[in-house]
């Protein structure tokens, strides 16, 4: 019975998160595709100045971040993954999911300071360290968008 | 005061240049914030500790730059880049730089 314990409860908490872990992946990907719906009439590109003549009423620099982890099932996998190298098919939608909620973010914000156009975009990727394991585990991936939203004058 | 991360401040123009400014600050992730972040890291998706902490830290480096650029008299910074350095375990230093200018 002990030993059952011992190795069930491990496989449980395996078993636990992918639930877990999936269900919030789909709810944020769900999130995230209806926003960029919504917001899919902004230009958002990154070129440093808007390729068109527009007369611009008014720039200002927004930006957008999420800091994100994956679950305990997802970094099993990965660990398995790693000792045979390969592509890591678990951690690609962490990522996917963390630049487009940070894009989304920075589009919102440019929204609600009246602006509608974002240009010069830039992507950055951190990594958190994490503090209890002497540094080497990751608590978690920071992304972070930035750029230059413009009010350009409508009807051009 | 202006920022922009492009050459210029779209729809005006420059008139006097002052040189770099920069701003930065150091900033540790506390025990309250890294438990729950711990627990969340089991399940996965975003760490809203960590997220905001990054915000508050980097929005107070931004505006320690602008205050730098306000007392050389500037209305405006241009060409914001930010960086990232990590000082010690569980301590990052976050830092904007941009080149101080006058805009009309």
């Amino acid at each position: 019975m002990d030993q059952l314990i011992i190795l069930g409860f491990p496989l449980f908490l395996l078993l636990l998160t992918y639930f877990i872990g999936r269900h919030l992946e789909s709810n944020h990907y769900k999130s995230i595709r209806e926003r960029e719906a919504a917001t899919k009439d902004m230009v958002a590109i990154n070129f440093p100045r808007f390729p068109f003549d527009v007369e611009i009423e008014r720039a200002g620099m927004v930006m957008g971040s999420v800091v994100v982890s994956h679950d305990h099932f997802k970094r099993f996998l990965a660990q398995l993954r790693i000792i045979v190298g390969g592509r890591i098919k678990s951690y690609e939608p962490l990522l996917d999911r963390a630049r487009r909620e940070a894009v989304l973010r920075m589009k919102e914000q440019a929204l609600a300071r009246g602006h509608n156009t974002v240009v010069n975009i830039r992507l950055e990727t951190s990594r958190l360290a994490n503090s209890r394991r002497g540094g080497k585990g990751t608590a978690g991936v920071e992304m972070l968008a930035y750029g230059t939203a413009l009010t350009v004058r409508e009807g051009l | 005061m202006l920022c922009s991360n492009t050459e210029d401040i779209p729809g005006q123009q420059i008139v006097e240049f002052y040189g770099v400014v920069t701003g930065s600050t150091v900033r540790a992730k506390h025990i309250g914030r890294d438990i729950a972040a711990g627990l969340k890291n089991f399940v996965g998706g975003e760490l809203k500790g960590y997220t905001e902490l990054l915000q508050e830290a980097r929005e107070e480096a931004l505006h320690r730059m602008m205050e730098q650029a306000r007392s050389v008299g500037a209305n405006a910074v241009i060409n914001v880049r930010f960086g990232t350095s990590s000082v010690a375990q569980g301590a990052a230093e976050l830092f904007a730089y941009g080149t101080a200018v006058k805009v009309e």
